[in-house]
């Protein structure tokens, strides 16, 4: 199995949202390329006619009653919040200019 | 007498008698929790007030029903009045939830875990919320963003992990009972390595509804306790169907679990004609002499008490790591990625720059290196490209892993025997530049966890002065039996001398003088 470059690595960090110091980046280059050797091991098992398993139990389609219950009052969920106005969470603004 | 040296259905006995008070039993618990977590480091919340409002509750609950008669009297939970410590993913309305994460200190759970509602319905009093390894990633709780616990036996090395701030605080004697989450061990490699009893149910048993997510398809909730009566007794108040996790089972609780054998003859002829199984494969390279000695030990003891043991074989074993590290971190990083410092939790926000850049300021500070090592590999496993070569890979070795128990059970074993850890506790600091070594000390129970199973484990002696653990796994919803199982191998074991022996490093736990985990680990690097 092909390794991880350094390109790589500043690649997938990209897509998932990390923000990685250099130091950082080059320790997990070295370690992400040694957990990745055991993950090739896998590759001597014949699974072409094995189908894959993602839970465990058999509950399929777990429906429920579609009824109104009641949610979380607003001041609970809203005390985590790192900026508010009122009612509303203040978010990064996602769109261009000057909103 | 020492209070916090009951077992818990000891306690329980005294107080329906009412020669004991939860009110007193919670305040040694705090006393001692506070007198020792310098040392321990095994709690990040004590909550004193509210641990002593709960007491007052279950003792005015405990006299009412002693008015009302020996019915009401015996049909009280035994958990009432009992003190526990909850692994801090479990949130509890009003206090904080960290996860072991520098990313939700300071967040305030808005509600209620569907356990923790347990707990309130049967009158178990939450002492507080213990350490583990950042979002459970991690088998030693080094990887806790508030520094790591130590091991009552050896208080330079870890209790093992991630649910390694419960288990100190039982094998401390803090609390008679805590509670753990097992994604690939970490309720039974802590208990091994703390001397305790842990067991991981079979996945779906119990409710994660109010519970930090780790890795979805194998995370599961269980018990940390100093005896199999006392597990069971925890895991009878928490397990069972909530519409508000999809993935907990419409299987019946069986009530037995508060019945477990008191008499040790009694408890011991469960064993007679049961087949037990042990799996060659778990008794390879990487284990210790020490370890698989006492394990060897315990199966003899086993079998010289009525129980067939046969060798059989799991072939895929050795693919459980690699599987399990293709799994978890997958799942993870699709977990993990609600922390993004928008709704809740640590954000920063920097001016004039796009959200992006927000986010990875936010996750890149708030994620300690184990995690951002998991959310990496998990993010790499399912990119587009190398998704059926890792992920959907995974998914189907994990078939195979799962069949290889399948055929067991089917065969007609009970239950298979193995050691729980191939290692006793290790030195605080000595895998933490090592992943690889770290993940290795799961190597025993993570097939467990990628096959849903139930395991337990329980003490099964002393290697160099550090306790040893024995791992009994049963097929989906055998906890009942997994537990009479443990209670026999305790029945037979009674009069062993390594039972009488307390964690050496309790004599010195309240010295000065003893540096804390964190100092230990400062000064080893």
């Amino acid at each position: 199995m092909a390794g991880l470059s350094r390109a790589d690595v500043e690649h997938v960090a990209y897509l998932a949202r990390l923000g990685l110091t250099d130091a950082e980046l080059s320790r997990l280059e070295g370690q992400l390329n040694h957990i990745l050797d055991q993950y090739a091991k896998l590759a001597e098992l014949d699974t072409s006619a094995i189908a894959p398993t993602a839970q465990t139990i058999e509950l399929e389609n777990i429906l429920r009653e579609d009824v109104v219950t009641p949610s979380l009052p607003v001041e609970a969920v809203l005390q985590n919040a790192p900026a508010r106005d009122g009612d509303f969470v203040i978010v990064p603004p996602i769109l261009g200019g000057d909103a | 007498m020492d209070i916090t040296r009951l077992y818990a259905h000891e306690m329980a006995t005294r107080l329906r008698a009412g020669t004991l008070s939860s009110r007193e039993l919670v305040l040694a618990s705090l006393d001692a929790a506070e007198r020792q977590n310098r040392t321990l480091n095994a709690w990040l919340t004590i909550d004193r007030d509210r641990a002593l409002a709960e007491a007052d509750m279950a003792d005015a609950r405990l006299s009412a029903a002693r008015d009302e008669g020996p019915q009401v009297l015996a049909s009280l939970h035994p958990l009432l009045g009992i003190p526990v410590a909850l692994k801090d993913l479990v949130s509890v309305a009003g206090g904080q939830c960290t996860a072991g994460s520098r990313i939700l200190e300071g967040y305030v759970a808005p509600y209620d875990a569907h356990i923790t509602e347990r707990f309130h319905d049967v009158g178990a009093v939450i002492i507080g919320k213990t350490n583990m390894d950042e979002f459970a990633m991690g088998s030693s709780t080094e990887h806790s963003a508030f520094g790591p616990t130590a091991n009552p036996w050896a208080l330079d090395r870890v209790p093992g992990g991630s649910s390694g701030g419960s288990a100190a605080a039982v094998a401390a004697f803090h609390v008679p009972l805590g509670i753990g989450t097992d994604t690939g061990g970490s309720i039974r490699q802590p208990a091994a390595l703390s001397g305790i009893v842990g067991m991981k149910p079979t996945y779906g048993r119990v409710s994660r509804y109010g519970i930090v997510a780790f890795a979805s398809s194998l995370d599961q909730i269980g018990p940390l306790a100093r005896d199999a009566r006392d597990a069971a007794a925890l895991l009878h108040a928490v397990a069972g169907r909530d519409a508000r996790d999809s993935t907990s089972a419409p299987i019946a609780v069986p009530d037995e679990l508060l019945a477990l054998p008191a008499a040790d003859d009694e408890a011991a002829a469960w064993l007679k004609g049961k087949r037990l199984g042990l799996p060659k494969e778990y008794f390879v390279a990487g284990l210790e002499p020490g370890v698989e000695t006492a394990v060897r030990g315990a199966v003899a003891a086993l079998e010289a008490a009525g129980a067939t043991v046969d060798e059989v074989s799991l072939p895929h074993t050795d693919y459980g790591l690699a599987t399990y590290y293709i799994v978890a971190p997958a799942e993870a990083s699709a977990n993990l990625a609600r922390y993004d410092g928008v709704r809740y939790g640590r954000s920063t926000r920097l001016e004039g720059a796009d959200f992006i850049a927000d986010y990875l300021a936010t996750r890149g500070g708030g994620f300690g290196a184990e995690v951002k090592r998991r959310v990496m590999l998990g993010t790499y496993a399912l990119s587009a490209g190398y998704y059926d070569a890792f992920y959907l890979k995974a998914q189907k070795v994990r078939t195979l892993i799962k069949r290889d128990f399948d055929t067991v059970f089917a065969a007609g074993f009970d239950a298979l025997v193995a050691p729980t850890s191939p290692t006793v506790a290790f030195p605080l600091g000595a895998r933490l530049d090592d992943p690889v070594s770290m993940y290795l000390s799961d190597a025993c129970t993570l097939p467990v966890n990628i096959a849903g199973l139930p395991g337990i484990s329980i003490p099964c002696g002393l290697s160099e002065g550090l306790p040893v653990g024995l791992q009994l796994i049963g097929p989906a919803w055998s906890e009942l039996d997994l537990l009479r199982g443990a209670r026999a191998y305790e029945a037979i074991t009674a009069d062993a001398g390594w039972r009488t022996v307390e964690p050496a490093d309790l004599a010195r736990v309240e010295d000065p003088t003893v540096p804390s985990p964190g100092e230990r680990i400062r000064l080893s690097v």
